[in-house]
């Protein structure tokens, strides 16, 4: 067990995996987001409510999810570095971090599109909103923080510690429609009790959510990838995979 | 259903397709910010490579 730990997180063989991994995710990622962007967009009933408006849904929700997954996967990784000192950890950890920005810039910015025609504003600063928005902020300075030192080693150090307080905001965004009262509607899949959300709606949800963790897969094996050879510049292995 | 009243998306046209487009845009966006940023370390590893093999010879 712990010999096949050590050799998956030795680079070289992390950067060949990650190489023969990155298609396997990209494809099939592809084909779901298109699948659920046609299921979405013409076979799933429109609201009784909402009308069409509520088809936003489907790049909403995803990509809201998305940005949680990817701040627990980056902090995790981060705690993992620090912890047991493994290079490869940070290096993920880091290649998380532009992946999870984007996906909350998209949450915040499909949510917004929404929020008007449905609350009648763009932004309000409520609970949810605002706890979004300093994910977004999190991950800014997750990257400008990187950013500031020359030494990677301190890098990694000093962001994994920001990461991992940072975790914090992950269970108030998602508790912030239970705790506070606020505009945005409550959890309607991600709760015990059963969804309460029709289920001619509720599979391309799930199949773009699926689409988009295949997606993340692809985007973080190249940009692992990438992480390791930046890295790894001095390593002798490197000299006969380039 | 034909184009005209599904392009129209119940009057929601100016929301819903304004969403899907920019969610387009970013998935784009990683996609090819992934791959250029795996491009270029693998040209620096390169070019180093080939400095190193100079400087030996």
């Amino acid at each position: 067990m712990w010999l096949w730990f050590h050799k998956l997180a030795s680079p070289p063989h992390a950067y060949r995996l990650l190489g023969r991994m990155a298609p396997w995710f990209g494809w099939p990622a592809l084909g779901l987001i298109l699948l659920a962007t046609w299921w979405g967009l013409f076979k799933a009933p429109a609201d009784y409510q909402q009308g069409d408006a509520f088809r936003i849904l489907y790049v909403h929700a995803p990509s809201a999810w998305m940005s949680m997954f990817t701040y627990v996967v980056m902090a995790v990784a981060a705690a993992v570095g620090l912890i047991w000192r493994i290079k490869l950890a940070h290096a993920a950890s880091a290649a998380c971090a532009p992946i999870g920005a984007s996906f909350t810039f998209l949450a915040l910015a499909t949510g917004s599109i929404w929020g008007k025609p449905m609350w009648g504003t763009w932004w309000v600063w409520d609970a949810r909103l605002t706890s979004e928005l300093l994910l977004l902020f999190l991950y800014l300075g997750y990257m400008a923080l990187r950013a500031s030192f020359d030494d990677p080693q301190r890098a990694d150090r000093a962001s994994a510690v920001l990461a991992i307080v940072g975790v914090i905001n992950i269970p108030i965004i998602h508790f912030s429609v239970k705790w506070w009262t606020t505009l945005h509607q409550g959890a309607s899949v991600t709760k015990l009790a059963k969804p309460s959300i029709a289920l001619a709606m509720l599979v391309p949800l799930f199949i773009m959510i699926a689409g988009f963790q295949l997606y993340f897969g692809w985007a973080i094996s190249r940009r692992l990838r990438g992480e390791i050879l930046r890295r790894e510049r001095n390593a002798g292995w490197l000299k006969e995979a380039s | 259903m034909d184009l005209q009243n599904f392009l129209a998306m119940g009057g929601y046209a100016g929301y819903v397709w304004p969403a899907y487009g920019l969610t387009a845009l970013v998935l784009v966006w990683n996609w090819w910010a992934a791959r250029r940023s795996e491009a270029e370390a693998l040209l620096n590893a390169r070019r180093r490579n080939e400095y190193a093999r100079e400087a030996r010879s």
